[in-house]
């Protein structure tokens, strides 16, 4: 049931984190929806976490956030610390209940998101803020976490497809597909 | 088993978010010429063509989402418009009488202005990413140090200030926009004569502060608000005077220390595809002390 490491499974994990953050930043960032733009990185590494567990989601949180601070000349580790948080708190959510509800990803891209706006927030206040503060930058937190949680299934659902070698076998997706390819049911040998 | 595994993955996250406050302690005391400022402009350079092919790849699908939200935005635009268009023809028959003048003193105007512009020797790049942070707000652009572009240059557009640049790699640079928590330019209301601080307002991104107002009874809404350049030798201002920033949208507060004067940009900082960075932003304060 665990995942096995190689050079290739880390560089699906990279190819998936480079375009992610390239997409981000030339194409997501640029369309807004009442004034505020998606933030893909919070869900991305969310779904790493919830699909490979903690290690990885942190992982790849840490490279992610890296990367970004890297490409839009930020303090480099605000953002990894933030994202790394994302990832680890969506990974042990799925080591320690491993939900199984199809909403859950959902549920975690809107927490990673809040975890990731706020935490950003916070590290930017402990490091100094020279100019005023509006009211408004509650607004777009709210809002990015509202925009984010609509997007949360389809970028979950497209880290499943492209991170799919890596998972370990569903017990019930194999059940089904024995029974659809013309098995036998184990009710017919009774 | 079990505890081992535990101890790997809590080893893992303490190296992980260690090297994340180092990098934060090292990075925020560093000076902006630090080995970590090098490394992250020269990951920038190698960054750069992917960003910007990429840019250019997912142009359509950018267009397709402006498509419908341009037309969401239609029908408000249109009754804004109509309400405009009432208000302009009634006001039109009251400027006809000034209209000769005007056009003289505009095409005055628009000569200086254009004479001024090319003094500065404005090199035009464009935008191939944007910050999508509140608290950092930047754009990337195409033209770096080997175009003669330099730290704290000023970018404008064809309708005012943008912001200055932030860092320059040899083939690209990041611009700090006016919306930028770390932005702020000397500044003067235009039919006020007052000077002031230009600031952003971090959270309201099409907004900003004019600030450290000595009258700011003075100014009223609708007052343009310019660069107000150089105004002492001993302090000389990277922006060249008489920049447009923006337009007083609004003036709250009645004493003299709780006013504030609400400026909307006139760059839209939310569109920007192509910007203009003035390479020789002293050229004018150059000439007069030429003898």
């Amino acid at each position: 049931m665990t995942t096995t490491w190689n050079a290739g499974a880390v560089a699906r994990l990279f190819a998936l984190g480079l375009a992610g953050g390239i997409l981000q930043l030339t194409t997501v960032s640029q369309i807004t929806v009442l004034g505020v733009p998606a933030d893909l990185a919070p869900l991305l590494a969310a779904s790493v976490g919830l699909l490979l567990g903690s290690v990885p989601g942190a992982c790849f949180g840490f490279g992610l956030g890296l990367l970004m601070d890297t490409a839009l000349a930020q303090t480099l580790g605000i953002t990894s610390l933030v994202l790394l948080t994302a990832g680890y708190g969506a990974g042990r959510l799925r080591e320690l209940r491993d939900p199984a509800h199809a909403l859950v990803p959902v549920a975690v891209g809107a927490a990673a998101t809040a975890v990731a706006m706020l935490g950003f927030t916070v590290m930017q206040f402990l490091l100094g803020v020279d100019a005023p503060v509006s009211v408004l930058l509650v607004r777009q937190i709210v809002l990015t976490i509202v925009l984010n949680t609509l997007l949360a299934l389809p970028v979950y659902l497209v880290c499943r497809r492209v991170l799919a070698p890596l998972l370990p076998d569903d017990p019930r997706r194999r059940r089904r597909r024995a029974y659809t390819t013309g098995g036998l049911s184990p009710l017919s040998r009774a | 088993m079990y505890d081992r595994q535990v101890r790997r993955r809590r080893a893992i996250l303490f190296a992980l978010v260690a090297c994340c406050l180092v990098l934060i302690t090292a990075y925020f005391g560093e000076s902006s010429g630090g080995p970590l400022k090098s490394v992250q402009t020269g990951a920038m350079e190698v960054l750069a063509p992917i960003q910007e092919g990429a840019n250019k790849a997912l142009k359509p699908l950018r267009d397709l989402f402006g498509w419908f939200g341009d037309t969401w935005d239609a029908k408000d635009e249109r009754d804004a418009l109509r309400k405009e268009r009432d208000q302009l023809l009634a006001e039109v028959t009251k400027l006809q009488g000034a209209d000769a003048e005007n056009d003289e003193l505009r095409g005055l105007l628009e000569y200086s202005q254009n004479a001024s512009l090319d003094a500065y020797a404005p090199v035009t790049a464009q935008v191939y990413s944007r910050s999508y942070s509140t608290w950092y707000s930047t754009i990337e652009i195409n033209k770096g140090s080997s175009d003669g572009v330099r730290p704290d240059q000023p970018v404008i557009n064809d309708v005012g200030l943008v912001g200055k640049v932030k860092s320059v790699s040899d083939g690209n640079a990041v611009v700090m926009l006016l919306s930028d928590a770390d932005f702020g330019v000397s500044a003067r209301a235009l039919n006020a004569d007052q000077p002031g601080i230009a600031l952003p307002i971090t959270g309201s991104r099409n907004e900003l502060l004019f600030d450290l107002v000595p009258q700011a009874k003075k100014v009223r809404e609708g007052d343009r608000i310019v660069t107000a350049g150089t105004i002492t030798n001993d302090l000389p201002s990277p922006f060249p005077p008489d920049i447009l920033i923006g337009t007083v949208r609004k003036v709250q507060g009645e004493g003299e220390l709780e006013r504030q004067i609400h400026v909307k940009p006139a760059a839209d900082l939310r569109s920007l595809d192509f910007v203009r960075v003035l390479t020789k932003p002293a050229a004018d304060s150059l000439a007069s002390t030429t003898p």
